[in-house]
């Protein structure tokens, strides 16, 4: 007899939001993680005494705010406050800062040049656009396109409607946004350097792909739609780091009547009957369930937690091609105190935002071209943020935490994937001697510093490959071909099994959106109802 | 032309945006950036530090000060137990309030009164008849509202009081550096906070005492702006923008009753006389004929308002005070709100609305004018629990807070 309507294997922010859709329509659900904290990469940790950190992912803007209301998440303690701007020193000593002032940033643009600084706005209001259509796709399950059913006709009439409500003019720039590099598409507003280069990294955060790598500029809609407050917005901090987030989500998916466990890893997936019974834990204690739900990445759940017999070699093909090239490390500090810009002195607006590393379009090409090699950049973009200024919960009195995202880090050593432990301290160590040559005291604030290469996101929170989105945001892998063509509504060719991580549509971030979608879907599905 | 408050030579040249205005008199920051919105975090991450000076003070004094001001209160402030503070309003006589303020025990003969308004005539006006007397030492008295989270451990730092053992709406009497000071825990926002109240001359002293110590928590200089956007999650009124002093009001209509405003928790009604008494015994019996309520937004319907022009929804950055109409669901008008904001923090876009009472219930669904591209439109919203901001830390002693 099942015990449960289902089992989610996996506490991370997508499989908790998952569990609190389904204990909410009254689904007796059960959540294990195999880790001591909630939360897979959204997770905060006192890595060292009275420091906080967002281990892994460290900023929140996709989170979809209906998922705030309809679980009540405020009320489970998540607090996003915004962060104020984003902040680039060049090697020159200048500098630049674009801040929610409008005035403000375009004086710091046109200091670079002054018809981008007018420009702006332009771009602002064609992304605005492009961004509230590309909401209407996030925010459905994937189209399936080909398909007569009358939902199916429905949904695409009124993405339909909505691309033919953008105007010619829009319709043109969506097809380039799908096909163009980050670059180019800057290029079509854009004279400077200095103010394209940071613009340009949206582009390829957490892919293998360059800034001219075309593509890239979807992922820069990707990013700019980040969205809180229900409103177009900026990025936010949670307050208590990240892990806040996966916290109140727990808190809600509890107080409807979830179960959770942690330190509980499941070894495999049940089968019965050819469809999903439960799970066998790594204790080798089993648990029934009616279905099974993988908060995992695609290829753990169907390459390691399931017996590869009961799936199709054409989908097995699909998932073994499915591309998760992790392409980026994280380092994270205990600092004895604020460390300051040589170029802009003080903990002004700038040190609250973002700080990117990414002093021009070569700068970023050059550090990409050591990736394809195997290589880690020597100079590699850094997405640095300083949670402590605006949350001092995260660090005792005047100390600080910094949190340094780094790309190019390729899973793919030249030497292997399993040599990155020998080359961690040395890659830990060009990244401070990167942000060093803007922070001259950076060195010696340093209390402590915890290296996170790919290798370690994948040992140590099961993202394979160390890839942050659980497979790239690439068009081939994306909406009806996420995680493969034909499989992209959250079922899986397993009866009974589903998948609601950001291997699934719409993707990855701190979104929510695959767990809810998961959930929602299951509950319409007659095999919801078990 | 208003005047500077004894922290001015600090505030003004931290006002970078330069935003202030008239605060009773005096130079108040609205914000000291373009936006508000980091202020508004600091009161609910780490400390806001908000001058708060152009609040009325006065000093009731003499042996039957506790007696006198039993009386002109609607809340029994015989109550109170020295070092107490009691927030309460005081009415006309025929029970339509007045102001709304504090009322600190400082000893047996010795009470405090701040109020939103001027209010030495009232407050004197039948004093003599009770051998007390009332002055305003509003001028003499400077005061900073520390509010968030920090706001304990920031003052702990500077101070000598046992904060840890003082209870909400409590006060202490104590130092910071030279200067002697009275903490009381009170606030606007909601969330944990104190009030430091100085003299002048010490004013700036403990301005700088606080700042200093308050910057390696997070403290932010706040303005009004901020302080606006947290009361109305707090579920605060506020004199002149939710309701009108009686005195000062044309018309009967535009007069409000605490039971009206949802303060009747204040009003001790089986006590000796006190001003407008008898009219609130009877509004008791027969209810108020509106209540204030808290509305929210029904958001899907807010986006669909502004979907119909192609906009995505779009909320004001800051507290609005214009008063717009409440209607129920058929569209006729049952009420009006009298001030709003997005809340940030719970993600729920709010209203203060007086309405009719048979609408004032807890998921009552009502409709609020919106206007959308020049066009007023009405949104759903629905009457939520008040307040919307609520956390444990405002109120406790911290060997009762988890970890």
């Amino acid at each position: 007899m099942s015990q449960y309507d289902a089992i989610i294997i996996g506490g991370g922010h997508n499989g908790l939001t998952c569990a609190a859709y389904l204990a909410r329509a009254g689904r007796k659900v059960l959540v294990l993680e195999r880790r001591h904290v909630l939360g897979g990469a959204a997770v905060s940790e006192e890595v060292f005494p009275g420091f906080t950190f967002s281990v892994c992912s460290y900023v929140v803007s996709l989170l979809r705010p209906h998922i705030i209301r309809e679980l009540d998440l405020a009320r489970h303690g998540l607090q996003i406050i915004p962060l104020e701007s984003s902040f680039v020193p060049y090697p020159d000593g200048r500098s630049l800062n674009r801040s929610a002032d409008p005035q403000e940033t375009r004086r710091e643009i046109a200091g670079f040049s002054a018809r981008d600084a007018e420009r702006l706005d332009e771009f602002r209001v064609a992304l605005t656009r492009m961004s509230h259509f590309v909401k209407n796709v996030i925010d459905n399950p994937a189209a399936a396109p080909g398909s007569l059913r009358p939902a199916e006709l429905w949904q695409q009439l009124r993405l339909g409607k909505a691309l033919k409500e953008l105007g010619p003019d829009l319709q043109h720039l969506h097809m380039q946004l799908l096909t163009m590099s980050a670059v180019d598409f800057l290029d079509m507003w854009f004279e400077s350097d200095q103010l394209k280069a940071p613009m340009a990294v949206s582009g390829i955060i957490g892919t293998y792909l360059g800034v001219r790598s075309p593509g890239t500029a979807y992922v820069l809609l990707h990013h700019y739609m980040g969205e809180i407050d229900g409103a177009f917005r900026s990025w936010g901090f949670a307050r208590g780091g990240t892990g806040q987030v996966s916290n109140a989500i727990a808190g809600a998916a509890r107080r409807y009547g979830a179960e959770i466990r942690t330190e509980a890893p499941v070894a495999e997936v049940l089968v019965r009957d050819g469809q999903a019974a439960g799970v066998v834990l790594a204790s080798g204690e089993e648990i029934l369930a009616r279905n099974v739900v993988s908060n995992l990445d695609p290829h753990q759940t169907f390459l390691k937690m399931v017996d590869p017999r009961h799936f199709d070699g054409d989908f097995l093909g699909q998932i073994r091609r499915y591309k998760l090239r992790g392409s980026s490390g994280k380092v994270n500090l205990a600092l004895d105190r604020l460390p300051e810009f040589a170029c802009r002195p003080g903990d002004g607006p700038h040190m609250r935002g973002d700080i990117a590393i990414a002093p021009s379009i070569d700068y970023l090409e050059k550090a990409y071209d050591e990736a394809k090699y195997g290589q880690y950049s020597s100079r590699p973009y850094l997405n640095v943020v300083i949670p402590s200024l605006v949350d001092p919960s995260v660090a005792p009195p005047g100390k600080h935490v910094m949190s340094i995202f780094v790309q190019y880090a390729p899973y793919q050593h030249a030497d292997g994937p399993a040599a990155w432990p020998e080359h961690r301290e040395a890659f830990g160590d060009t990244v401070i001697d990167t942000l060093g040559e803007y922070m001259p005291t950076l060195k010696d604030d340093i209390l402590h510093r915890q290296v996170l290469t790919p290798w370690d996101l994948e040992q140590q929170f099961g993202l394979t490959e160390g890839n942050i989105f659980h497979g790239e945001l690439s068009l081939e892998q994306l909406a009806f071909l996420r995680p493969a063509a034909g499989w992209a509504r959250y079922r899986t060719p397993l009866r009974r099994l589903w998948l609601c991580g950001s291997g699934a549509h719409p993707g990855g971030g701190i979104m929510g959106a695959p767990g809810e979608l998961c959930a929602k879907t299951m509950l319409k599905g007659s095999q919801g109802r078990g | 032309m208003p005047r500077p408050s004894p922290f001015h030579p600090r505030t003004a040249p931290l006002c970078e945006a330069l935003r202030w205005k008239d605060w009773a008199g005096y130079a108040a920051v609205c914000s000291y950036t373009t936006y508000m919105e980091r202020e508004y975090f600091a009161f609910r991450h780490a400390a806001g530090l908000i001058d708060v000076t152009p609040l009325c003070k006065y000093e009731v004094r003499g042996a039957r000060a506790g007696e006198y001001l039993a009386w002109l209160m609607v809340r029994d402030v015989t109550r109170l137990k020295p070092n107490q503070v009691a927030y309460t309003c005081w009415c006309d006589e025929h029970g339509k309030i007045v102001d709304d303020g504090t009322v600190w025990r400082l000893d047996d003969d010795w009470y405090r009164v701040t109020a939103a308004e001027p209010s030495l005539a009232w407050l004197s006006r039948f004093a003599a008849d009770f051998d007390v007397t009332v002055t305003d030492v509003g001028d003499r008295i400077a005061a900073l509202s520390l509010q968030g989270p920090r706001s304990r451990a920031i003052l702990q730092q500077v101070g000598d009081a046992d904060l840890d053992a003082l209870r909400f709406f409590y006060l202490a009497r104590t130092r910071i550096g030279a200067a002697e000071v009275i903490v009381t825990r009170t606030g606007y926002t909601g969330d944990l906070g104190y009030e430091v109240w100085v003299d002048n001359e010490d004013a700036l002293a403990v301005w700088d005492a606080l700042y200093d110590a308050g910057r390696p928590h997070g403290l932010a200089p706040a303005g009004l702006d901020a302080m606006d956007v947290a009361r109305i999650e707090a579920g605060f009124i506020m004199n002149g923008v939710d309701y009108y002093s009686a005195p000062h009001c044309l018309i009967e209509s535009r007069k409000n009753t605490p039971y009206e405003l949802d303060l009747g928790w204040l009003v001790h009604l089986d006590r000796p006389d006190f001003l407008g008494q008898a009219a609130l015994r009877r509004e008791a019996e027969t209810g108020p004929a509106e209540k204030l309520v808290c509305l929210e937004y029904d958001w899907d319907d807010y986006e669909r308002l502004f979907a119909r022009h192609g906009l995505p929804p779009e909320v004001c950055p800051y507290a609005w005070r214009d008063p717009r109409p409440v209607f129920d669901v058929f569209g006729n008008q049952v009420g009006y709100a009298t001030s709003g904001a997005w809340s940030p923090t719970m993600k729920r876009n709010l209203a203060l609305a007086l309405v009719r009472p048979e609408m004032a219930d807890r998921g009552s669904r009502l409709k609020i004018e919106v206007m959308v591209e020049y066009v007023r439109r009405k949104c759903l919203a629905t009457v939520v629990e008040k307040p919307v901001f609520r956390d444990p830390r405002t109120r406790s002693l911290p060997q009762h807070e988890s970890v």
